[in-house]
C-alpha cells in the first residue's frame, strides 16, 4: 500500500536493529542494568506489541511504557461522572468507542447503556454536534478525552457550536496535557529512565519545543517519533546514538508530520477555548498540577460541568494496584501482584489494563516473546527475573 | 388442511393476494393477513407448494438421507445485521449461507433449512420480498431447500426492521472425523481467500465513517468448496468458517481444543489492500474481522499442497493460502510471526469490536 509499506520494510528494520544492537553493546559497558527508554505515547506501545518489536531488541534495551494512553489514566471518579451524566433522561451522551468499556466504581458506560442510558459512540466531536442539531429537544454531551492530539478537534467543535448558537450541546472536558506528567515522572525519586521516545501525534500539534526542558533541565535525550515500525526503530536508534555519544538533545524523527513550533491554527483554537486547571487527577499517578484543561469562562455555556450537577466524586485507585510503579519503570507489568489474576483485560482493576494501548493490556493480549518473560499463559503469570 | 381439500365450485378460494405495502401487527396475528403474507411472500418466494407448506412441519424421507452418509448435522443461527442490505450481500443471503456453511464445515452435505422471521411493525413489504428473493437465490446456489418457517411481527421498537433465524439439516459423509480438537504439531493451516471483507463491507455500508472503500461482503456457500477439499484430502483434521471474531477466534478455538500452538505467518495472510487500508485508519485487525465465506482448515503436512491446490481450483478458493503451521508449544496459543521476525500472541477478542455484523 502506498505510503505504508515503505515504513514497514523488513530489510531496513534488520539494518536498524543491527545498529541498535551495536550501540547497545557500547552503552552497556557503563550500565549495570538494561537501558530504560520510555515511550510516552500509547500509540507507540500498541505498535511495539503489534509488530513484536520488543522481542527484536537486544536484552540490554528495555522499553518502559509511559502514561500516554488517555483512556488508561482516566480516574474512576470521572467515569462515574460520565455515567451520572449519561443516566440523566434528557441527555444523549456521546463518546469515542474506546471509553465505553472503562470501568467506573459501579459500572462502565457500556453497562449504563444496557441499563437504559442513551450512550452513543461517535468518531468525532463534530458527529456529536450533528446529533445535537438533529435532537434540539435533548441535551447532547460530548465526552472530551485525550491529549493535545484530540484537543483541537474538541476546541473547534465548541467554536462551531458557539458560532451556530447550538444551545443543547456541551462538553464534559477530560482533556489532559502530557508535559506536566513527564515532569512528574522525571521528578520521581525512583526514576531510572535513560531517555524518551516523544509522542508523535501530540507533537504534531504542540511541536517539539515543549520537550526542551527534558534535555536541558533533566539531561535526558528525547526523540519525537512516528508510529510505523521503522519510525520506532529509527527513533530508538537515534536515542541510542545520543546516549552512546553522551548527548541529550530533543530530536525529531517524525519530520514528515511534526514541526518545531507545531500547528498554529490548532494551538490557537485550543488556546481560545481551554485554560489549564490547577490540578487534574490521573489514574495510577495521582493528582498532577496543571495537567488538565477546562473550558474558559467565555464558553462556559458549553461546559457540561457547569450546566449539570456533576457529582465529581473522587474514587481512590485500588490499593494493591501498582500502575504507578509500572508507569515510572520501577517494575515491569507482569511483576505487579494483580497482573493476570485479579486484573485482566476483561476485568481491569488498574489503569494500564483498561485500553489496548495500556502497557499491561498489551502484555496480556500480545504476550511475551523473550525467554526471560512469562510464557504464554496469562492465567498464571510467572515472575520474570530481570 | 382445509386448503388442501378440493375447492367448492360455488366458493372457489382465491389465490392469496397481498395488497399492503407495510407490515402491520395483523400480519403476525395468525389470521387472514398472516396467511396472505405467508403464501404470497414466503411460500411463493421460496418456490414451495402451498400444499406442502400447509403442514406444521417439513416431512423428510429418511431413506435418501441415509444413502448420503451416516450422521445428521443440525445447526441454527440468527441474523440481526444492520443495515439489511450492504455491498455484496444482504441479511437473506447471509442467513442462508451462514447456516449452510455451519453444516458444510462439519463435513455435511447441506440439504434443508428453516426460516424464522421476526419483523418490526412498519417494515416495507418490498424489503421483505427482496430479502426472500435473495434467500431463494442463495438456497438455489447452495443446493438447499427452505422447507419450513415461522413469522412473527412485533410492535415498532421491539425489534429493528427484520431479524432472521435459519436452522439447517445436512448429512455427514461416512468416514470423516473433522474435529475442533484434531490439530497436531506439523499440520498446515489454510484459509480460502482474503480475510475481513464482510466486516469492512458492513461497517462501510453503515455510512458513519464516510469511507470510500469498495469492499463487498464475501458471503458465499462453501458446501461445494468443502466437498472438493474433502474429495482430495479426506484427512483434513479441522474445518471452521471464520465468521464473527474472524480467523483469530477460530484459530484460538483450534489451539485451545487441541492443546497445541498455532504459528501464523503475517506475510502469508491474504488481506485486500482496501481492507488493510480501513484497518489502518480505524485501528482494526483483519484477523478479528468477520467473514461470511471464509474457512480455516487444518490439514496434515503431507496433504497441505494438495489441499491448497483443491481450494485454489474452486472459484471460492482462488485466493487460498497456507497461513501457518501447528506446533507443540505454546499450548492453547496462537502466535503471529510479524514481517519483521517479531512475534506476538493473537488472543481471543475482548469486548465487541463491531456490533451487529451478521
Amino acid at each position: 500500500m502506498k505510503y505504508l509499506e515503505e515504513f514497514r520494510e523488513p530489510q531496513k528494520a534488520r539494518a536498524l536493529l543491527r545498529e541498535i544492537a551495536r550501540l547497545a553493546g557500547r552503552i552497556d559497558t557503563c550500565h549495570r542494568r538494561p537501558l530504560q527508554l520510555m515511550e510516552v505515547c500509547g500509540g507507540h506501545t500498541h505498535a511495539m506489541f503489534r509488530y513484536g518489536l520488543e522481542a527484536l531488541l537486544p536484552d540490554t534495551v528495555e522499553f518502559v511504557h509511559g502514561p500516554g494512553c488517555p483512556v488508561c489514566v482516566l480516574p474512576m471518579g470521572r467515569v462515574d461522572d460520565c455515567v451520572a451524566l449519561a443516566e440523566r433522561t434528557e441527555v444523549i451522551f456521546t463518546t469515542f468507542g474506546d471509553a465505553m468499556r472503562v470501568p467506573g466504581s459501579k459500572k462502565s458506560l457500556l453497562q449504563a447503556k444496557a441499563d437504559g442510558a442513551d450512550v452513543r459512540m461517535v468518531y468525532s466531536p463534530l458527529d456529536a454536534l450533528g446529533i445535537a442539531r438533529r435532537h434540539p429537544d435533548r441535551q447532547v454531551v460530548f465526552f472530551g478525552l485525550g491529549f493535545e492530539t484530540t484537543m483541537p478537534g474538541t476546541a473547534l467543535t465548541i467554536l462551531q457550536a458557539h458560532k451556530e448558537g447550538i444551545a443543547n450541546f456541551s462538553l464534559f472536558c477530560n482533556h489532559i496535557t502530557i508535559v506536566p506528567t513527564i515532569k512528574a515522572i522525571l521528578d520521581s525519586p525512583e526514576l531510572t529512565l535513560d531517555g524518551f521516545l516523544g509522542p508523535g501525534h501530540v507533537s504534531m500539534v504542540t511541536g517539539t519545543q515543549p520537550y526542551q526542558f527534558i534535555a536541558r533541565r533533566y539531561r535526558k535525550p528525547v526523540v519525537v517519533t512516528g508510529f510505523e515500525p521503522l519510525d520506532i526503530l529509527q527513533g530508538t536508534w537515534m536515542l541510542m546514538k545520543q546516549l552512546a555519544a553522551g548527548r541529550c538533545e530533543v530530536q525529531n524523527q517524525y519530520r514528515r508530520v511534526v514541526s518545531t513550533h507545531g500547528n498554529a491554527a490548532a494551538l490557537g483554537a485550543v488556546q481560545a477555548v481551554f485554560e489549564l486547571r490547577e490540578f487534574f487527577e490521573w489514574r495510577g499517578l495521582g493528582s498532577i498540577d496543571h495537567s488538565g484543561v477546562r473550558i474558559r469562562s467565555a464558553y462556559a455555556a458549553f461546559d457540561a460541568e457547569r450546566r449539570f450537577a456533576v457529582p465529581n466524586v473522587r474514587i481512590a485507585d485500588p490499593t494493591a494496584c501498582q500502575c504507578g510503579e509500572v508507569l515510572k519503570g520501577a517494575i515491569r507489568p507482569w511483576q505487579c501482584k494483580l497482573f493476570g489474576t485479579a486484573c485482566t483485560p476483561e476485568t481491569p482493576l488498574g489503569a494500564l489494563m483498561v485500553s489496548s494501548e495500556g502497557a499491561c493490556a498489551a502484555y496480556h493480549q500480545y504476550g511475551y516473546a523473550r525467554s526471560d518473560r512469562p510464557a504464554a499463559s496469562p492465567a498464571a503469570p510467572v515472575r520474570a527475573a530481570t | 388442511m382445509t386448503r388442501t381439500a378440493a375447492p367448492s365450485p360455488l366458493h372457489p378460494r382465491p389465490a392469496a393476494v397481498l395488497r399492503d405495502t407495510r407490515i402491520t401487527l395483523s400480519h403476525g396475528s395468525g389470521g387472514k393477513a398472516m396467511h396472505d403474507l405467508i403464501e404470497n411472500v414466503f411460500i411463493a418466494g421460496f418456490g414451495n407448494s402451498v400444499e406442502a407448506a400447509a403442514e406444521d412441519q417439513a416431512r423428510i424421507p429418511l431413506a435418501p438421507l441415509a444413502a448420503l452418509g451416516d450422521r445428521l448435522a443440525f445447526t441454527t443461527d440468527s441474523y440481526v445485521v444492520e443495515p439489511l442490505f450492504f455491498p455484496g450481500a444482504d441479511i437473506g443471503r447471509l442467513a442462508v449461507n451462514g447456516t449452510v456453511n455451519d453444516l458444510a464445515v462439519g463435513g455435511a452435505l447441506p440439504l434443508f433449512i428453516s426460516c424464522g422471521v421476526i419483523i418490526e411493525e412498519g417494515l416495507d413489504v418490498g424489503v421483505l420480498r427482496a430479502v426472500v428473493a435473495s434467500m431463494r437465490a442463495a438456497a438455489d446456489e447452495a443446493g438447499v431447500k427452505i422447507v419450513t418457517g415461522d413469522t412473527k411481527v412485533v410492535p415498532r421498537g421491539a425489534a429493528d426492521k427484520l431479524f432472521l433465524n435459519t436452522a439447517g439439516v445436512g448429512v455427514i459423509r461416512r468416514g470423516l472425523a473433522l474435529s475442533v480438537a484434531a490439530a497436531r504439531p506439523g499440520d498446515a493451516v489454510l484459509v480460502n481467500g482474503p480475510i475481513g471483507d464482510h466486516g469492512v463491507a458492513v461497517l462501510n455500508a453503515r455510512g458513519e465513517l464516510a469511507l470510500e472503500a469498495a469492499v463487498e461482503s464475501d458471503s458465499r456457500p462453501l458446501g461445494a468448496l468443502v466437498a472438493a477439499l474433502l474429495a482430495v484430502c479426506p484427512a483434513v483434521r479441522s474445518l471452521r468458517d471464520a465468521t464473527r471474531g474472524g480467523v483469530a477466534t477460530v484459530l484460538n478455538e483450534f489451539a485451545r481444543a487441541a492443546g497445541v500452538g498455532i504459528y501464523l505467518d503475517e506475510a502469508a495472510l491474504p488481506v485486500r489492500p482496501a481492507v488493510r487500508g480501513v484497518c489502518e485508519l480505524l485501528g482494526l485487525d483483519p484477523l478479528y474481522l468477520a467473514n461470511e465465506g471464509k474457512l480455516v482448515a487444518v490439514v496434515p503436512p503431507e496433504s497441505a499442497d494438495r489441499a491448497l491446490a483443491a481450494l485454489r481450483d474452486h472459484p471460492y478458493g482462488e485466493g487460498a493460502m497456507i497461513i501457518g503451521e501447528v506446533r507443540e508449544a505454546p499450548p492453547g496459543r496462537v502466535v503471529l510471526k510479524t514481517e519483521f521476525g517479531g512475534e506476538r500472541i493473537v488472543d481471543m477478542l475482548v469486548g465487541e469490536q463491531l456490533p451487529r455484523i451478521c
